[in-house]
């Protein structure tokens, strides 16, 4: 339900990444969702196309990586998925008192910018 | 035939070249959080709240599980010992500050509109409404809501989740990413226990634990009292805490 609200504040990082790089627009945006980060990639992706009308993200395509949930067990050490975002037992042992180490990410992985007119420079870079 | 095969292009000129196609491109890699400005206004809010060596405490639930009815009767178990303000997330209305202002305790409601979760952004508005100096413990009362609030932090220093009697045992397991983020769990209107036998408080327990999560789950009454020593002694706990951090911060 809150995706409009995510939507928004990627639209917002996007439109200055593009600024800070002379872009005058964002080709395609790829996110990384874990299945524990609260939100849904299918409603990402319907808020999306609602919330890019006017700004320069207005034709980017929406990418979102779906990550796994993998857990680490406190008890003996083990490593490896969880059943479900509601089941994070270890899957060795079974013990609860697991760590999650993937699965509840919410990131902005990479932009890809259209250059303005001028810019030459390509390949990829940190900011 | 060279405008199509490309042999004129020269190192000289290329840029003329790329700047007018339509493909030219750059790939950013960002690896940002999708709420970095949320974050970071949370993490405003919990510096603003420690120079002032105030605790505050983020209390979600689904609507109707008893939070306003619960701060009520946590204003009036800890009256005269700790000083208390109030922050009120709701979609519309002003009802929940005015009961809580009722038992002379400032409150700063926040009408959302149609967002249906509290931001760092929108509790930092409220932060200044407040006299902080006045203020020993923060109760944050989010909007009423299993889903949204749990990805927006505040600046709180604990998050607590509701679960009422009437609505099931299982709701850890059907909202794992709002209960997993809890540092305790709450199982309200357990006065209503006696009546509705199909809630068993151990299963709530057992889902929580599923969770990975080490949060105590105790049992609460607004109505009877029951379990509201335990309560205000973990609230009592975090404010001497956080005054014990305020304090090493000043010396």
């Amino acid at each position: 339900m809150h995706e409009l609200a995510l939507c928004r504040a990627l639209l917002a990082q996007a439109e200055r990444i593009a600024a800070a790089h002379g872009a005058h627009a964002v080709r395609r945006v790829e996110l990384r969702v874990g299945p524990l980060s609260g939100a849904v990639p299918e409603l990402l992706r319907a808020a999306f196309a609602v919330a890019r009308a006017g700004t320069c993200a207005q034709e980017a395509e929406l990418v979102v990586h779906e990550g796994a949930i993998e857990v680490e067990c406190e008890a003996c050490g083990a490593r490896g998925p969880a059943a479900t975002p509601n089941r994070l037992h270890c899957p060795a042992c079974g013990g609860w008192r697991t760590r999650v180490v993937a699965g509840d990410e919410l990131l902005i992985e990479r932009v890809e910018l259209a250059l303005a007119p001028r810019a030459r420079e390509g390949g990829a870079e940190h900011v | 035939m060279c405008e199509h095969c490309g042999c004129t292009v020269t190192g000289g000129n290329a840029h003329l070249l790329e700047a007018g196609t339509p493909g030219a491109s750059r790939t950013v890699e960002v690896l940002e959080g999708l709420l970095a400005a949320n974050d970071r206004a949370a993490a405003h809010n919990r510096a603003h709240l420690a120079r002032h060596g105030v605790a505050a405490v983020n209390l979600m639930s689904a609507p109707g599980s008893g939070k306003t009815a619960l701060l009520e009767a946590t204003i009036e178990a800890l009256a005269g010992e700790l000083r208390i303000a109030v922050v009120e997330g709701d979609l519309a209305t002003e009802k929940d500050a005015e009961r809580i202002r009722a038992r002379g305790v400032p409150a700063v409601q926040i009408a959302t509109g149609t967002a249906c979760h509290l931001d760092a952004h929108l509790v930092h508005r409220a932060l200044h409404e407040l006299d902080l100096a006045a203020v020993d413990l923060l109760l944050i009362e989010n909007v009423g809501n299993l889903v949204c609030p749990a990805a927006f932090d505040l600046g709180q220093h604990r998050s607590v989740a509701l679960v009422s009697v009437p609505e099931g045992d299982d709701k850890p397991a059907k909202y794992p990413v709002l209960f997993r983020a809890a540092d305790l769990v709450l199982v309200s209107k357990c006065d209503l226990l006696g009546v509705l036998d199909g809630f068993d408080p151990a299963a709530v327990e057992r889902h929580v634990r599923a969770l990975a999560s080490a949060a105590p789950v105790w049992r609460v009454s607004a109505r009877t009292g029951e379990g509201l020593g335990r309560w205000c002694g973990w609230l009592r706990a975090l404010v001497a805490e956080v005054h014990a951090g305020a304090a090493a911060a000043t010396r």
